[in-house]
């Protein structure tokens, strides 16, 4: 085994870690940081995000505003300071990337653009056409570069984190290339590694968006928050689960069904305008969509395709140049993965899960309870999404909260000790290589995952019922039993991705649990955790409180800990012509 | 009532190789089931999960935009992800690593040469006038923005280093991809880097190793045209060259 010795290891190398890793290196150039990531940075799934990132640039914007849409779009499940925080923050990392050279989409004048996004009252969106995350992604890992104590991992696979003394001290990483470990000795870790979408079986991410690193916190002890809230996002391939900006509709693309009817009006999105307004019809949040395109399906109204049941998202009316301009990627997609020319056909789209709003536990500083362990990104839970995250929040969170994350990093590891737990990473080791070995007449894992993805998306959907939420439990449950007797088919060491992927599954069916008994246990409708039994209704008496999955022998135990309310009180939660009335109203209490 | 069919089914012949077990790479046939919309990534997933759990390739994204799969599908480098079934079949399809490079395993080609080489070049704004984050973005018309725009979409998939002849014959020249990463930041308006850029890639294994060729675009899955940021940095050296040249006579 190989030792390393760092002053911070950052694990994931995505927006998150890209960004933390950057503050870390500015704020102390001479401190070591490894940067961990199981691909190339450049393939991280920051890179697939396409509509574009939040931050208050126009006159008729304010924080206020971004602060409200936030809060009312997570259904006042959000921590309002650390949504305060987020919003004064976002502007200023978008400015940042630009003067790193993101090339973000320009107004005439050479002023950077911004589009229309769901949920959100003013445009603030900015994008670089369609591919915000790929222009992001490739300007961080680039910018990166020029760091000289940044010491990157590439395509080393995180095996644990090392843990002694009460504190984080490390991890013990695998080369995928040589399949030999190394141990790297840290004294503060960063947990950048993302969502965990592939534990659903249609979905929009990237194969490698497994839940790593929430796992790999959970089981040491660090809760899992608000694991239920799982989005939906509502424009999707049918079949692959291959993402279509909501920016499609920031632009001005209409949501129709069979009938060439814009069903949204049905749901209290409405009225009707002939370009969609900001936070009505199509674009209100994104639990909302999902949730009318479910009761269409079940109304017959859908179009059947060979991959499902979908609506159509028609951007006809944009005209050629203007999609080429705003959305060449949309059009690229649409013709490879579907056949379509968007410029003269509707595009058939179905919800897919998207984007996980829980993770780890952290505080505003992105410190999890572990001394010395910070998490940032999906992976992390740090407040601002609540129930359901508004589209373009996610992007600004990576820049916002991985400098926050990389800072914090750095002013721990000045104050701790140097990290000693080599005999912990040799334990480590020995635990993979015999996973390696394993042989017999087990199953192969990915028989194993197909049913977990089946079984997450039956009892954890756009809409639940206790007893299916039960049902997913036990399922998880027997598929951790199958797990720990499964046989793999390779047992050599180089790019043996057989190992990999049954490690990763491994994690996933931890998250899955974390999710299935946290959603088993909100027995109220809030956001993107919506029940059809006689939990139907948002519950504020019991329920204005997040969950807290802990990791245990046997099913996680769940608790709750209360959401910090400073400044905008739980209210209807409205779009469309109530929610405008609604915000009148507010407006005028204010007043009086 | 439409009569059953039998499921369709496509050969895949795809190159093997572990090193702690083969001497040389060769061929292995799966016969795969297939629908008109599978790509070739789906294709070789499926053989991962049923057939051979041992089959090493790189996926991620699944939608051409991450840059992981590519491979030579047929003898053209391709991404496994947007390249389809139906367009291939009936005949039996050949997969292999991508070319010009060295096999670590099956499908699995070294890549960390390509990202020092992308390392080697600046890729990054070297501010031509440096701003603090109050005083905002810079300014940059959509036409300042043309001239860099498409250089800004390569993915970094590899594609135009398989298909380049010189490259295979010079493991250390630049290449196409690096090259338009460089022609990237030294024509954003926001730069100041050219110099230190052009300095970069001057000597053998620089841009003038290029033949213009010309088949890097052509393989280009997102129409970057690295052929264009090679030829537009030869007029550059050259004219460097000159001028290096006059300012020395003129200094001595």
């Amino acid at each position: 085994m190989e030792h390393y010795d760092a002053d911070i290891v950052i694990l994931g190398a995505g927006g998150a870690g890209l960004r933390a890793a950057i503050a870390a290196t500015q704020s102390a150039p001479e401190m070591r940081i490894a940067l961990v990531s199981k691909v190339y940075p450049m393939r991280s799934h920051t890179v697939a995000a396409e509509g574009g990132s939040a931050g208050v640039i126009r006159a008729n914007d304010s924080l206020d505003n971004h602060f409200n849409d936030t809060v009312e779009g997570g259904d006042w499940l959000c921590e309002q300071d650390v949504v305060d925080y987020f919003v004064s923050h976002c502007t200023r990392e978008m400015i940042q990337l630009e003067h790193w050279g993101c090339p973000w989409s320009r107004q005439a004048d050479g002023n950077v653009n911004v589009r229309k996004f769901g949920g959100m009252k003013v445009e603030r969106t900015w994008f670089a056409a369609d591919r915000s995350g790929f222009h992001i992604l490739h300007t961080l890992f680039q910018t990166s570069t020029q760091f000289p104590h940044i010491k990157r991992f590439d395509e080393h696979f995180c095996v644990d984190l090392l843990v002694e003394d009460g504190r984080v001290q490390g991890a013990v990483v695998l080369s995928m290339s040589t399949g030999e470990f190394t141990a790297i000795r840290a004294r503060a870790v960063v947990i950048a590694t993302g969502g965990a979408g592939r534990v659903f079986r249609q979905n929009t991410n990237g194969g490698i968006v497994t839940g790593d690193g929430m796992a790999l916190a959970y089981r040491h002890g660090v809760p899992l928050r608000d694991m239920e809230f799982v989005q939906y996002h509502p424009t999707c391939l049918p079949g692959t689960g291959i993402l279509i900006t909501e920016g499609c509709r920031g632009e001005g693309a209409l949501l129709v069904n069979k009938d060439n009817y814009r069903y949204l009006q049905d749901y209290g999105l409405g009225p009707v305008t002939p370009e969609p307004r900001n936070k009505f019809m199509e674009l209100g949040p994104r639990d909302r969509l999902s949730q009318a395109f479910w009761h269409e399906e079940r109304k017959g109204r859908t179009v059947t395709t060979p991959q499902g049941e979908a609506v159509l998202l028609d951007l006809r009316h944009l005209g050629r140049a203007k999609l080429k301009e705003r959305l060449p990627l949309i059009c690229d997609l649409a013709k490879e993965f579907a056949g379509i020319d968007a410029a003269t056909t509707a595009i058939p789209v179905r919800p897919a899960v998207h984007y996980t709003m829980g993770g780890i536990l952290v505080d505003i500083h992105t410190a999890t309870p572990l001394p010395g362990l910070f998490a940032a990104g999906e992976c992390s839970s740090v407040g601002i999404h609540g129930a359901n995250r508004l589209g373009s929040n996610s992007l600004a969170e990576l820049l916002v909260f991985g400098r926050v994350a990389g800072e914090h990093a750095v002013a721990f590891a000045r104050q701790a000790p140097a990290a000693n737990a080599d005999e912990q990473a040799r334990a480590i080791e020995a635990k993979a290589l015999a996973l390696l070995q394993q042989r017999g007449g087990g199953e192969h894992h990915a028989m194993l995952r197909a049913e977990m993805g089946a079984s997450m998306e039956k009892g954890c959907g756009i809409y639940r019922l206790g007893e299916e939420m039960q049902q997913t439990c036990n399922t998880i449950a027997s598929l951790k039993q199958r797990y720990a007797a499964l046989t793999l088919e390779d047992h050599s060491r180089v790019w043996n991705t057989d190992w990999i992927t049954a490690i990763e599954l491994g994690f996933q069916l931890d998250v899955a649990e974390a999710m299935a008994h946290s959603a088993l246990a909100r027995t109220e409708s809030r956001g993107a955790h919506q029940r059809l039994d006689s939990f139907d209704k948002r519950d504020d008496v019991n329920f204005l409180t997040h969950s807290l999955a802990h990791h245990q022998d046997g099913a996680p135990r769940i608790s709750t800990m209360p959401v910090r309310i400073t400044r905008s009180p739980p209210g209807q939660r409205a779009y469309g012509a109530l929610g405008e009335q609604l915000e009148a109203s507010r407006k005028e209490a204010a007043h009086a | 009532m439409p009569e059953m069919t039998a499921p369709k089914t496509i050969e895949l012949r795809v190159l093997r190789y572990c090193p702690s077990r083969d001497s040389a790479p060769a061929f292995g046939s799966f016969q795969v089931p297939y629908t008109d919309d599978m790509s070739v990534l789906q294709a070789l997933q499926q053989i991962k999960a049923t057939l051979d759990g041992s089959l090493a390739f790189r996926w991620s994204c699944r939608m051409a935009v991450c840059g992981s799969c590519g491979m030579m599908i047929n003898g053209e480098p391709r991404l496994a992800c947007n390249t389809f079934l139906r367009d291939l079949a009936p005949d039996a399809v050949t997969i292999e690593p991508l070319q010009n490079f060295p096999i670590e395993r099956d499908l699995v080609v070294t890549v960390g040469d390509f990202v020092k080489k992308i390392e080697s070049i600046y890729p990054y704004v070297m501010p031509k006038a440096p701003k603090t984050i109050e005083q905002g973005t810079y300014l940059q018309t959509p036409a300042e923005m043309e001239a860099y725009a498409s250089f800004a979409d390569c993915i970094n998939c590899m594609l135009c280093y398989a298909a380049c002849p010189q490259f295979g014959a010079n493991p250390d020249f630049i290449g196409p991809g690096a090259m338009a990463l460089l022609q990237r930041y030294s024509s954003d308006s926001r730069d100041g880097g050219q110099q230190a850029r052009l300095d970069r890639i001057r000597g053998e294994d620089g841009v003038w190793s290029c033949t213009a060729v010309g088949i890097c675009s052509e393989v280009c899955p997102k129409q970057v045209d690295p052929a264009n940021a090679v030829n537009q940095n030869k007029s550059k050296s050259a004219l460097d060259f000159f001028l290096s040249r006059l300012r020395k006579e003129t200094v001595s």
